[in-house]
């Protein structure tokens, strides 16, 4: 696939030095059980990380948490050196942002799931134009070439008008990316985003997401199983154990040379 | 053939002498199942919406109203409305608007359920969805959820719809002279019982099928925006809704 320009959908606000994300003693309770339990890290700007594990380490509901589709149970997320969704109050007290300041900040990240979830009421270009018109206030032409440009980026230029039901998994899923793009995130969370695809579908969605790493400095965290991708894409690996980052490092040297026993037994499992 | 459709005299002579009564008596049905319809269906998205609010004291009003107008007679509800509400606090109004409201707020209460339902049968991911994209409350309801929610109430609505069209006979109660009500005042003047009560079936269930078939009009439309093919009837899932 050729590398089409999207630098123009790149990052650029924040001051640089600041982490673009920052997780500070971070806990996640579901009732009883507890995911995540005093965990913290960094990621800069521009940083590609991808996040490995056995299903239940938590992977998922750090990208969920970060979208604020789950309520933090505990400690801190900074995005950009701004709180997300709760701050250190003057006197040291936890306190929760208000839903109006929360949508701020939330505005600077994007996610493309693994079930694409594109909206069934409306034609492929409308699923995309729909934020940029309507949260970013964006005027209908302006948000319509900008979507078409994307859609030509991932190979869907003239698809436009149809029903997403009409298009493939793989198809959706280009489309589910092109409207993560067209609200111009700093952030780009990727959840799994080839799991629910046939086999022969995957290459044509790696495709794109690596020109979008490659022409963008769209700060990336994601969960996959592809893990010549992760290897391809990522600076960072991060492998996860219930809820613990048990070891991480480049990716060559992950994949390569895994220090921690958990880690060489998860990577012999899957590839 | 012809002498199989032989209708007896008395039917043709009782309709020859009373349809002008029976067609006033249908026009205020009619007119109780439009009005009556229209304001259950604003009340129905009104309190089905306050139920999803993320405030918790609409969503406690929402649900008071629903179990008390669900909760309680609908007879008696129109009864207080007639011979109450103009004592204490000084309400007075024409009968008709009386009924509407009564046939609005009871069968609205009904249809916020199953509003609430169809807007908690979108799926999660959808409204996961419009979260990522940062979408204020009313622009992912107006825009996303409703239009998916909207498909999915219309079977429900329609059979309350139906309920509610032969509900409108509760208006015999306070002296309206709707179909039920010419029915019954035209069989104590003497006219024939099986062909007055007769022709009366016979216009209800025309009347309610006409609103059906109009409904399912609609979820058809509904249905094929979603690019869904729309199921074959719904008659079955209708009687379903309405007994549950």
């Amino acid at each position: 696939m050729s590398s089409p320009d999207l630098s123009k959908f790149a990052a650029t606000s924040g001051t640089s030095g600041t982490p673009r994300i920052v997780f500070e003693d971070v806990e996640k309770r579901f009732g009883k059980n507890v995911v995540l339990n005093g965990l913290g890290f960094e990621v800069a700007k521009g940083e590609r990380v991808t996040l490995i594990g056995p299903s239940g380490s938590g992977k998922t509901t750090i990208l969920r948490l970060l979208m604020t589709l789950e309520e933090l149970s505990g400690g801190y997320i900074y995005v950009d050196g701004e709180p997300l969704t709760h701050k250190k109050a003057d006197n040291g007290k936890r306190t929760a942002l208000r839903p109006k300041e929360v949508a701020l900040i939330r505005r600077r990240i994007g996610m493309v799931f693994q079930q694409f979830n594109l909206f069934p009421n409306m034609s492929v270009i409308e699923n995309i134009i729909e934020a940029p018109v309507h949260v970013l206030g964006q005027s209908k032409e302006e948000a319509r070439s900008k979507a078409q440009s994307l859609l030509d980026q991932v190979g869907l230029g003239d698809r436009g008008d149809e029903h997403p039901t009409r298009l493939s998994g793989g198809q959706q899923q280009r489309v589910a990316i092109a409207r993560a793009l067209a609200m111009e995130p700093e952030i780009l969370l990727l959840d799994e985003v080839t799991s629910a695809l046939d086999p022969e579908l995957v290459g044509d969605v790696l495709g794109v997401l690596r020109d979008v790493a490659n022409t963008t400095d769209i700060t990336m965290l994601l969960v996959t199983h592809e893990m010549q991708f992760a290897r391809d894409v990522s600076h960072r690996v991060m492998m996860f154990d219930e809820g613990h980052i048990i070891e991480e490092s480049a990716p060559d040297a992950m994949f390569s040379n895994p220090q921690h026993e958990r880690t060489k037994k998860f990577l012999q499992a899957i590839l | 053939m012809a002498e199989l459709f032989t209708v007896p005299a008395g039917v043709i002579s009782t309709v020859q002498a009373n349809w002008q009564q029976l067609l006033g008596g249908l026009k205020i049905t009619v007119e109780l199942s439009v009005f009556g319809g229209a304001l259950a269906f604003v009340i129905a998205v009104v309190l089905g919406l306050a139920a999803m609010t993320r405030f918790a004291v609409l969503r406690m009003i929402s649900r008071i109203i629903v179990e008390f107008f669900r909760g309680t007679s609908l007879v008696v509800q129109l009864f207080f409305l007639v011979f109450v509400t103009p004592v204490v606090f000084g309400w007075g109004s024409h009968p008709l608007v009386f009924a509407f409201v009564a046939l609005g707020l009871n069968y609205g209460a009904y249809g916020s359920e199953v509003v609430r339902g169809a807007l908690t049968a979108v799926p999660k991911e959808q409204w996961e969805c419009t979260t990522a994209l940062s979408m204020p409350w009313v622009t992912k309801i107006r825009r996303i959820i409703w239009p998916q929610a909207w498909a999915l109430m219309l079977p429900g609505l329609n059979s309350l719809m139906v309920m509610l069209v032969k509900g409108t006979a509760i208006a015999l109660f306070i002296g309206l002279l709707d179909l039920t009500s010419v029915s019954d005042n035209l069989q104590k003047q003497g006219a024939e019982r099986f062909t007055v009560y007769g022709i009366s079936f016979v216009l209800y269930y025309l009347l309610a099928m006409a609103f059906s078939a109009f409904l399912r009009r609609i979820e058809v439309r509904a249905q094929r925006r979603l690019g869904l093919k729309p199921t074959k009837t719904d008659t079955n899932r209708a009687t379903a809704g309405a007994l549950a």
